[in-house]
Formats: C-alpha cells, sequence, structure tokens
C-alpha cells in the first residue's frame, strides 16, 4: 500500500498528489513515468513522474480526471492509500549536449512538459516554454515554469488568458523569425504533438514528443503500448514502455496512434459514468 | 489380475459446458480412481521415470504411497523435490516427459504420473493446516528476481536450506507467468497463490511492484547485503510478424490477450480492464500459448474462433491434451496457412467514424510442406495464388517473445547470446559472480517444468557456491 502524502486540485479537472514511495523517489528522473492500481480490482494506469523528493520518499503525480481510475484516484483524500505504485518506468529525457531549448506542453501535459523544463534549466540551457490550454480555468502550473524559463509564453484556445491561439502559433513566429533550437521538446494531446511535428518541420530542427498509448505491465511483457515508426520510408515497431516514451517526433505515426488511443473509448466511457454515479457526482 | 491397459480417465467439464466458463476444465482423480491408477505401476527397478522429470521426483516411491493410501507421505515424497507440485500436476507435459519413459508405456498407456501428482498435491492442499516448519536461518541473504516457476522453485529450495530469500515482482500479484500467461480454466489462481502462501510460511519475503533493472539494478542488490542473486525474469516483448495491419484496433500480442484478461481479470462480468469480447477471433501460432489464447476467447464469448498456423498438426508444438480439449471446443484448426496482412476499416467520408481502424479480416496463404529445415520439421511453403480472406475482427499474435532489455542494459558484465538471452553455465551462473539465472530469460520461451529445473539448479550452485565462500 502506498500513502497519499499531499493532494492539491490544480483546476476542476486537474489533480495533484504526492505519493509514498520511496524506492520510486530514489530513482525516478524527468521524462520517466509510473503504473498503479488505486485499488485491488483496479485497472493498471501509467501517469508520468512530475516531481521527486528523494529525502521525504515522495513521487509527485498529476493527472487529469478523464476516466474511471483517475475518478476513483481523484477522490481519495491525503493520508489514505493506493494498493500499487510501480516505478520509475520507461526512459529518461535525454538532455545531454542541449544548449538551447523549446519546450512546448498541452493541457495536462504541461505536468510532465514541467520536471523536463526543470531539468534543462539544471543543466544550464536556454530554455523558451509554450504551454497552451483551452481556457483560463484550466491553466496549471505558471509559475513552476515562469520559474525554470528564460522565456514562457502562455496560450488559452479562446484568448481568456495570455494568448489566444494554439502552441504553434508561437512556435512558428519563433522559427521563422530566425530563432534556432538544438531541440523542441512536445507534451500533449497527440494532434498537438502532430502540429509541433509538422511545424518544425521545414526548419530541421529535432523535435521529441512523449507518447502515453493504453499500457498493462509498462515492463516490456505485453506488447500493447507498440506504436509505428517511420524511419527511412521503413515502419518500424517500437515499444513505448521500454523504448520510449521518448521519440522522434518526426517519425512518429501519430494518426495511427490516435486510432490506438481510442480502442476502449466506448467501454471508458461506461466505466466512467458508472464511477461517477457510485462516487455521486452524476 | 491383469494390469489395466489404459490410464484412468481424468474426470473433464463436458466441452460444451466449460467452453462457456472459465472454471478449471480438469476435475481431478478422486481418491479411489488415484489408488486404482497407482496400482498401475510396475515399480520397476530402473526407474526411468525419474530420468523424464526435470526436478528428478522420487515418483516410484510416491505412487507406492499412493497405493497404501498414505497420501500425506506421498506428498512429503513429492515435495523433496518440487516447490510447486499443484501447478506442475496441472501444466506440465507429462507426454514428453516422465511418462514418454513409462515401462508400462511400452505396451500399454503410461501410468498417469501426471494426474497423480496432481491429485496427491489437491488433496494435501485442501487439508493442510499447520504451516510448514520454518528453517533455521544460516545467516545468508539471497535475493531473487521474478516469482514466476523458476524463481520460486529456486526461492523454495533456497529456504528450506536456510537463506532469507526475497523476491522481486515487477507486477502487483506474484507468480509470473502462472498468474498473468496461464488461464484460470488450466491452473486456476488460487492454487498459485496456495504456493506463494507456502513459501512466505517458510520464511520467503516477496515484494511486488519492484521492477529490477528499473526501482532497482543487480548491482544494488549486492549493496543492499545480498550475497547472491537469481535472475528468472521471464520471457520478454512480445513477437509480431512485420505484416501489414498488425497496429490495428483488434490486433493483441498473446501476452496482452491473455495478461488482460487473467491478471486484469477482464474475464469477469464487471472488468475494470477492458478487452474484445465476442465476434470472430484468429489467433496465429500453433504453441501451448496460443491454445490459451484461443480458448481464452471462446469462453470470452467469441463466436467462431481460428487457431491459423503455417505448419501441420504433426508439427504443432502444442501439448496433444490442449489440442484436443481446443478441438472438443470447437476451436477450428486452419493448418498450413499463413497470414500475409490484417486488413482495417476506413471511411473515406468520415475520418472520425469510430470503426476506423479497426479489424475487417486477415488476408491468409496456403502453404505446403517442403524439405526439412535447420529445426528438423519440413519446412512451410508457400502456395502461389492461394491467398484467401479469413473473415475476423480480431487477431492474437502467439508466435513467442524475445528477451527483455531491461537488467541486460543496466548490468555491466552480464553476458546475452544474440537473441538476448542470459548467458548461463552448467550451473545457472551468468558472466558475472554470483549472479544466476533460469527460465524463458535464459532459453526463450520454454516450460514450467523446465524453468522450475532451472531454478532447482541455481539454487543448489548458489548453495554450494555461498557455504564455500
Amino acid at each position: 500500500m502506498y500513502r497519499i502524502v499531499t493532494k492539491k486540485v490544480l483546476n476542476p479537472s486537474v489533480t495533484q498528489m504526492e505519493i509514498e514511495a520511496p524506492l520510486v523517489a530514489r530513482k525516478a528522473r524527468a521524462g520517466q513515468f509510473i503504473i498503479l492500481r488505486v485499488d485491488d480490482e483496479g485497472e493498471r494506469i501509467p501517469l508520468t513522474v512530475a516531481g521527486c523528493d528523494a529525502a521525504r520518499g515522495t513521487v509527485k503525480i498529476i493527472f487529469q480526471i478523464v476516466g474511471a481510475t483517475t475518478a476513483l484516484l481523484g477522490a481519495k483524500n491525503e493520508g489514505e492509500y493506493i494498493s500499487d505504485f510501480v516505478g520509475p518506468l520507461g526512459r529518461a529525457t535525454e538532455t545531454e549536449g542541449v544548449k538551447k531549448v523549446c519546450v512546448v506542453g498541452g493541457g495536462v501535459g504541461c505536468a510532465i512538459a514541467m520536471p523536463a523544463a526543470q531539468e534543462f534549466k539544471r543543466i544550464g540551457a536556454e530554455v523558451t516554454s509554450i504551454i497552451g490550454f483551452r481556457s483560463k480555468d484550466l491553466v496549471i502550473l505558471t509559475d513552476e515554469f515562469e520559474a525554470c524559463s528564460d522565456r514562457m509564453i502562455l496560450m488559452t484556445d479562446d484568448g481568456s488568458a495570455g494568448r489566444r491561439g494554439n502552441v504553434t502559433v508561437p512556435l512558428k513566429e519563433l522559427l521563422e523569425s530566425g530563432e534556432r533550437f538544438d531541440r523542441i521538446l512536445a507534451i500533449g494531446p497527440l494532434i498537438m504533438m502532430k502540429f509541433v511535428a509538422e511545424a518544425a518541420r521545414p526548419f530541421g530542427v529535432p523535435v521529441v514528443v512523449s507518447m502515453n498509448p493504453i499500457m498493462i505491465d509498462g515492463t516490456g511483457m505485453c506488447g500493447g503500448c507498440r506504436l509505428s515508426l517511420v524511419r527511412d520510408g521503413k515502419r518500424v515497431t517500437k515499444f513505448a514502455c521500454v523504448d520510449g516514451p521518448e521519440f522522434d517526433g518526426y517519425e512518429v505515426d501519430f494518426d495511427e496512434a490516435m486510432t490506438r488511443g481510442r480502442m476502449y473509448a466506448e467501454f471508458e466511457r461506461h466505466a466512467y459514468e458508472e464511477t461517477c454515479r457510485l462516487l455521486g457526482r452524476a | 489380475m491383469a494390469i489395466q491397459q489404459k490410464k484412468h480417465e481424468m474426470p473433464t467439464q463436458a466441452p460444451s459446458v466449460r467452453a462457456h466458463n472459465f472454471d478449471e476444465v480438469a476435475l481431478g482423480y478422486t481418491e479411489d480412481i488415484a489408488v486404482e491408477e497407482a496400482q498401475r505401476c510396475l515399480n520397476c527397478k530402473n526407474r526411468p521415470c525419474v530420468e523424464g522429470c526435470p526436478v528428478r521426483i522420487d515418483i516410484p516411491d510416491f505412487i507406492a504411497k499412493v497405493k497404501e493410501r498414505d497420501f500425506e507421505g506421498a506428498y512429503g515424497v513429492i515435495s523433496r523435490n518440487s516447490s510447486l507440485p499443484a501447478v506442475c500436476g496441472r501444466v506440465c507435459p507429462q507426454e514428453t516427459q516422465c511418462e514418454s519413459k513409462c515401462t508400462l508405456g511400452i505396451r500399454f498407456e503410461p501410468v498417469g504420473i501426471g494426474r497423480l501428482e496432481r491429485f496427491v498435491a489437491d488433496r494435501h492442499n485442501e487439508r493442510a493446516e499447520a504451516s510448514p516448519e520454518r528453517p533455521t536461518s544460516n545467516g545468508h541473504r539471497v535475493a531473487i528476481v521474478g516469482s514466476g516457476p523458476s524463481g520460486l522453485t529456486c526461492a523454495g529450495d533456497l529456504a528450506r536450506a536456510g537463506y532469507e530469500v526475497t523476491v522481486y515482482e515487477a507486477l502487483h500479484t506474484a507468480g509470473g507467468v502462472l498468474v498473468y500467461g496461464i488461464p484460470e480454466f488450466r491452473l486456476p489462481k488460487r492454487i498459485v497463490a496456495k504456493e506463494v502462501e507456502g513459501l512466505k510460511a517458510l520464511g520467503v519475503k516477496v515484494e511486488t511492484n519492484v521492477v529490477i533493472g528499473r526501482t532497482l539494478t543487480i548491482d544494488e542488490l549486492f549493496d543492499m547485503g545480498f550475497e547472491a542473486v537469481f535472475i528468472g525474469s521471464g520471457a520478454g516483448l512480445p513477437n509480431f510478424m512485420g505484416i501489414p495491419g498488425e497496429s490495428l484496433v483488434g490486433v493483441y500480442s498473446a501476452n496482452e490477450f491473455l495478461t488482460r484478461s487473467n491478471l486484469m481479470k477482464a474475464y469477469r462480468e464487471n472488468p475494470t480492464t477492458p478487452i474484445m469480447k465476442g465476434g470472430r477471433v484468429a489467433v496465429v501460432g500453433g504453441g501451448n500459448v496460443a491454445m490459451d489464447a484461443a480458448r481464452t476467447a471462446l469462453r470470452l464469448g467469441a463466436e467462431k474462433v481460428y487457431i491459423v498456423y503455417r505448419r501441420s498438426m504433426e508439427e504443432l508444438p502444442a501439448r496433444r491434451e490442449e489440442v484436443e480439449h481446443a478441438e472438443e471446443e470447437g476451436i477450428d484448426f486452419r493448418l498450413l496457412n499463413n497470414p500475409v496482412e490484417i486488413l482495417g476499416y476506413s471511411n473515406p467520408d468520415d475520418p472520425r467514424d469510430p470503426k476506423n481502424g479497426s479489424v475487417t479480416g486477415m488476408r491468409c496463404i496456403r502453404m505446403e510442406l517442403g524439405e526439412p529445415d535447420a529445426s528438423g520439421r519440413r519446412r512451410p511453403v508457400e502456395i502461389p495464388g492461394s491467398e484467401f480472406v479469413l473473415d475476423v475482427d480480431t487477431v492474437v499474435m502467439a508466435i513467442g517473445t524475445s528477451p527483455n532489455p531491461l537488467i541486460k542494459d543496466t548490468t555491466d558484465g552480464l553476458e546475452v547470446n544474440r537473441r538476448g538471452g542470459i548467458i548461463v553455465n552448467e550451473d545457472g551462473l551468468t558472466s558475472r559472480s554470483g549472479v544466476y539465472a533460469g527460465g524463458d530469460a535464459v532459453t526463450g520461451a520454454a516450460t514450467v517444468i523446465s524453468a522450475m529445473g532451472a531454478g532447482k539448479t541455481a539454487a543448489h550452485a548458489i548453495d554450494a557456491y555461498l557455504s564455500s565462500k
């Protein structure tokens, strides 16, 4: 059993928790993920590590309530326990040799982008952050991004906070004005990552994206998290859990990933409704 | 009294009933049947059956005890060599091991050794109350990576010899392939849980949710005070064929399909983990895992299940009993067929059509057997122009696995072979001092009992190594 040490509601659908898991806290680095089960009957879900405190033995997770499991998790309080918490899984964000980076985060993906931005800052890179949300009441982590960025650009779809528009607008402007980055790291919805890669492609700036496919074991056993890369015209199958979760944004077949991500949409919608009913929130 | 020529039949659930439930297919011998079957044993001097057992159980001795109705005595004989008798009695391929060597088998059917082993273990487990006496600790600590058959066997043997053993398991439940891979109807999970409880009673610690190679490395285990490590991390990443369409919605690896159903209990009525239920299913492959996947699909409610295998029945690697059970239940064997493409749905007018990207069929080509290949089996050759489409909406790839790179990549000096399997000597010792390995992590996908044999060999070697230190 793993204790929920702190809980903070960041916006109506996004919650942050620190979970007591000393072995994971000692090892986890930006870009890696954990898998948890809320209770003994629950499904296993992957969540990217949003930070950790080795001294306190805690791991920070930030999650959006999108389905049955995240709804159950969100209903838990400080001092309560979840049954399983395993990690750190996957490979850490590659930062070596990066001197100037643009970190692009979309929605709850900003929670994953934030520790990466902090890590780039820590190694002395110049960090530009572009973070995007649907509207003002969904904005999270601006203080954290301010603190680790040389320049932070906030975007909302409706213009209710920061600039109006999606994250590719300022990215394109920067690239067109002659700004060059050693790397663009994009973390957010698949469609956003796809368009970041498209925006950067004419300029040849390397794009790394963080994939978050459906997963079960997370250790390289089930193969459910596979995705296709198109490399030199050939399709290559990779496993997000052991080969990723970060991949070359120019190689990922996003359309296929989107189709696979919707595989259980119907099942998940029913499960979510059922859970909301049980939690008395319908 | 003349010897009965055939084995006593194993009572089973009727095929038409069991095809729709996840309860165990074989029901087990009664006491009387077991005693009668035991009386078929000739108790011959040279004991060839023992040679056929990877963990060398004293088979004629335990059968003699069954004959005398001393069932606990029989259990005592088996448990001298086997940590998991209730498991082995169910999933061992006895027909190619102990029973294949049985003297009675020269003229008649061999003694039903596996069925007797299962009977003895089940009878013990039903009645066992007092936990086994905990051995006195010798103060030496050994870490075991993985709680599958090799790890549990190694742990059990070392614990009995007085070692302080900790087993690290990556998943949330101990048992490895016995819980995520082998279905409930062939090996009920309570049987595995019981065997794990037995080991805990011996003092073995089981730490779930620890991925060696990530949460902790092999070197850190030594830093923590363990003096030897056994790696029994099992098979790894599932293989795919590399044909078009394998990423379509509705294509699973057998590992994923079985894990969803077994470990995550998607077979239950209101599961939290989803799985494709119903429809028409093709399972590609001919091993035991393919049979398990096909029979699971059927029980999940599929209207039609095919096994698609590129060679013929003769080369099919699954156990005969599993194949017979599958056939009885109505699985349709499409032999000498090989998939060339999985076809998917695409609505050109509506890119948001939820059916887009889902499987609509599998294009196959007919094969014929040509000259023998390196494995000695006749090589299947495509028959030109014989392609056809199998009408299915779910495809399960059960064509083996490749070793998991996690431990190799995080352990300096641990040598692996060309296929990624850990290299060991005859004692199970790897290229690193104090690090032993066995089971699928070494051999690639094999059987439960061969993994147990490897765990046993390594336990013996670890004992010798640490006693001489």
